[in-house]
């Protein structure tokens, strides 16, 4: 065989080899974040060594945890499905429901983790490896080449806390009906509850306010505001940007402050000052044997 | 273009060379056998990787390890929160009923030793001791660990580690309860128990595993006629408080422990030992996380001991006298390299130097020894399936316990390399292909001849956890 012979031969295979790389999608994808620039290619090596147990070699949130057969996993390691980067919903975004998240929206995710869920804070990792982790997670959907995130959302300035704005958020809680699923008490336990599934076709269980003090997308007031007005994509939580208006959504969010019984904000402290108030949480309290869940 | 293609082709002859250089001089230093065949101590590990916690938590090992069983900052972070994610769905009640918290960790080897002076006897030469080299070689195992550990209650955790050598003699290497976040904040946490002290340069996860390499041996230096046995690397007995920042950048310890080195019953009798330790990480772009931290170790050791039983027992360490360890080290990353760096000076007192009991006055020219050390061990982690290890130490003596030795009596200096080897990564279980050579060499102990000793070691292994 003569080297012209040898050429040919490997030709094909080489080619193949080296046309890989250009077949992974948008390996050059960055994240912006002020002034730090995320890069997909090292992004890459951190989720391959932090990530792929639950999100999966192709990021579509089969990992070897998520192992499906029918409709359920063989093993229940996650009891809520990680999520399908392919798929590009996001729960946390500061942009309307059903747009793209920004790339703080993304790292903010990274960076706080979700509570009562298996996605833990990646905080003890660099900015800079976060901003990485970014850039090679929007690698995963096209749409992230494709589209654009969708526009800030503005939140106000939050008016100052009042009896009346609890009081007015007691209300509009009755009305949009946010009991029917987080029940009367905000436990998680509404009438709807029980029946509710997200866009995986998975249970999934309404947030329960009578534990902890942090929510799926953050522990600030801002942050609560957020949520009513982005939806929180891929769950049956949804947009109420058309329905409130910013000052009810505030009232809405000083009255579920109260709800968080365990949580000593200013909110629940000025409503235990009524003697209605004061009546509701002390019956909302669940004393007794603490069993390590997280209830007191 | 063609002088490119000549030093690639040069570049490519240089990685074949070192490449074939590596498998020679692993097997030639494995097949010179040059010595009789008697055994050598075994290699005793008790070291950490909790694929337990990777089961609790479905996450592959590589999350919370560089390369197990070394720690990145983030299985730093989860270890520093009691164990715990932080997700409130830490506690036990958010786990399988069937889930148990245990893992075993051994590592079926072939081990070769080597050491150049010893005293040997040997009948079948009529019986009379001589200086010589003695090698050994062959298969053998590690001992074990049964690692349990995780968390009782929300912000309760425990570690259980029963350990055996590889004869299946058991001992407790750790046994804690810790109480996390007290106060609501992570500054405040509390252990008691048997623990590792709280060395961010751990040797409970080192990455060496051979006779000579299994230990930093700046952790365990005793001068040449020191009746101290403590070791940094040995784990203590007492209560710590710890508390770290949410990332785990600020890190501060302060541990009483009992002065017994780890031993249980008491074996020295009264006295209280304090660690400190505090360290500081700085986010340093892409290259990495670095950090810098300094410890010190207070002591104090008994110099002779009373008895009961008929003499037959100790009843008590007695005549104590004090002793410190002290030291600087960093954690430098350049992206996938990266150098542990540390300094230590250290001293024990005139008595404990010099093996005199308390009550008896000092021999002529008698001092409390000082010596510093200094260590850096370089690792280049291709991927969280392979790492390069590679690492110097060297101790010098600053003075004596006698002004009549030699300068550097007991000096060290010692080098080790090697790799490992992941086959595979999942939050089941573990698996290491292990190949190490060791080298170290002591200044002026050789029993007869009073030469320089060297000691060598070759370790090729499997070591799983599961």
């Amino acid at each position: 065989m003569n080297i012209k012979k040898i050429a040919k031969f490997l030709f094909l295979p080489t080619a193949v080899l080296f046309s890989i790389p250009c077949l992974v999608a948008g390996q050059e994808m960055e994240s912006h974040l002020g002034k730090l620039t995320g890069h997909a290619e090292s992004g890459k090596q951190l989720y391959y060594r932090f990530c792929w147990g639950c999100h999966g070699f192709r990021g579509d949130g089969t990992g070897e945890n998520w192992l499906p057969t029918g409709n359920f996993p063989t093993e229940p390691y996650l009891n809520i499905q990680p999520r399908n980067f392919d798929a590009a919903v996001f729960k946390c975004r500061s942009t309307p429901t059903g747009t793209l998240p920004t790339d703080q929206d993304l790292y903010n995710s990274v960076e706080r983790g979700f509570v009562m869920s298996n996605m833990p804070s990646w905080i003890s990792l660099t900015k800079q490896q976060r901003a990485d982790l970014v850039a090679f997670i929007k690698t995963f959907s096209p749409r992230f080449k494709n589209e654009k995130p969708g526009e800030l959302i503005n939140v106000p300035a939050e008016p100052k806390l009042t009896l009346e704005s609890i009081k007015h958020g007691q209300e509009l809680f009755q009305k949009l009906e946010c009991w029917k699923c987080h029940g009367q008490e905000g436990r998680g336990d509404g009438p709807s509850a029980s029946t509710l599934t997200d866009s995986n076709d998975q249970p999934i269980r309404p947030y329960n306010f009578a534990v902890g003090s942090r929510f799926k997308c953050g522990s600030t007031n801002q942050d609560l505001y957020k949520i009513f007005m982005t939806g929180v994509d891929g769950t049956p939580m949804p947009s109420f940007a058309d329905v409130v208006k910013p000052d009810e959504a505030w009232d809405l969010v000083h009255y579920l402050r109260t709800l968080q019984v365990t949580h000593k904000s200013p909110e629940l402290v000025l409503w235990e000052s009524t003697k209605e108030g004061s009546q509701q949480v002390a019956s909302r309290r669940v004393s007794g044997t603490p069993t390590g869940s997280g209830i007191k | 273009m063609f002088l490119k293609q000549r030093q690639l082709g040069r570049k490519k002859q240089a990685t074949w060379v070192a490449s074939a250089l590596w498998v020679v001089v692993l097997l030639a230093l494995a097949l010179s056998d040059t010595g009789p065949a008697v055994a050598l101590p075994p290699p005793a590990l008790h070291l950490r990787a909790i694929p337990a916690f990777a089961r609790k938590y479905g996450m592959p090992c590589s999350a919370c390890h560089e390369a197990w069983p070394k720690l990145n900052n983030f299985g730093q972070t989860f270890k520093d929160n009691g164990y715990q994610m932080m997700n409130d769905r830490d506690a036990p009640i958010f786990q399988q009923a069937a889930y148990w918290p245990v893992a075993f960790r051994i590592t079926p080897n072939w081990h070769r030793e080597s050491v150049d002076r010893t005293d040997i006897t040997n009948p079948a030469t009529g019986g009379v001791t001589t200086e010589g080299q003695l090698t050994t070689h062959g298969f053998d195992l590690s001992g074990l660990d049964i690692l349990t550990a995780g968390t009782l209650a929300k912000n309760i955790s425990f570690l259980l580690v029963p350990s055996a050598d590889n004869t299946a003699s058991f001992h407790f290497e750790s046994a804690n309860v810790r109480f996390d976040n007290l106060l609501h904040t992570s500054w405040l946490n509390v252990k008691v128990g048997k623990f590792e002290l709280d060395n961010i340069i751990s040797e409970k996860r080192i990455l060496t595993l051979s006779n000579n390499g299994g230990l930093y041996q700046i952790y365990h230096f005793i001068p040449v006629g020191d009746i101290n046995g403590f070791g940094l690397g040995d784990n203590q007995l007492g209560a710590e408080l710890s508390g770290h920042s949410r990332n785990d950048y600020t890190r501060y310890s302060i541990a009483l422990l009992s002065s017994n080195d780890g031993n249980v019953s008491l074996p020295n009798g009264h006295g209280y030992d304090t660690f400190l330790t505090f360290s500081q990480a700085f986010d340093a772009g892409s290259l990495g996380l670095q950090r810098v931290g300094a410890f010190a170790y207070l002591g104090r050791a008994p110099t002779y001991v009373s008895t009961q039983a008929g003499g037959s027992a100790i009843a008590d360490g007695l005549g104590q006298k004090s002793f410190y360890r002290a030291g600087l080290y960093g954690l430098w990353y350049i992206k996938k390299l990266d150098f542990m760096t540390m300094y230590t000076h250290a001293s024990d007192s005139a008595f404990l130097g010099t093996g005199t009991p308390a009550y008896t006055p000092l021999p002529l020219g008698a001092q409390a020894p000082v010596w510093n050390g200094g260590m850096i061990e370089t690792h280049y982690t291709w991927n969280p399936q392979f790492i390069l290890i590679n690492r110097y130490e060297l101790i010098r003596m600053s003075r004596q316990a006698l002004v009549t030795n030699p300068g550097n009596l007991g000096d060290i200096d010692s080098l080790t390399f090697g790799y490992r080897y992941y086959p595979f990564i999942s939050s089941r279980a573990g698996l290491a292909f292990h190949n190490e050579y060791s080298i170290v060499r002591q200044r002026g102990v050789a029993p007869i001849s009073g030469r320089d000793v060297s000691s060598s070691s070759v370790f090729l292994g499997f070591d799983f956890a599961f």
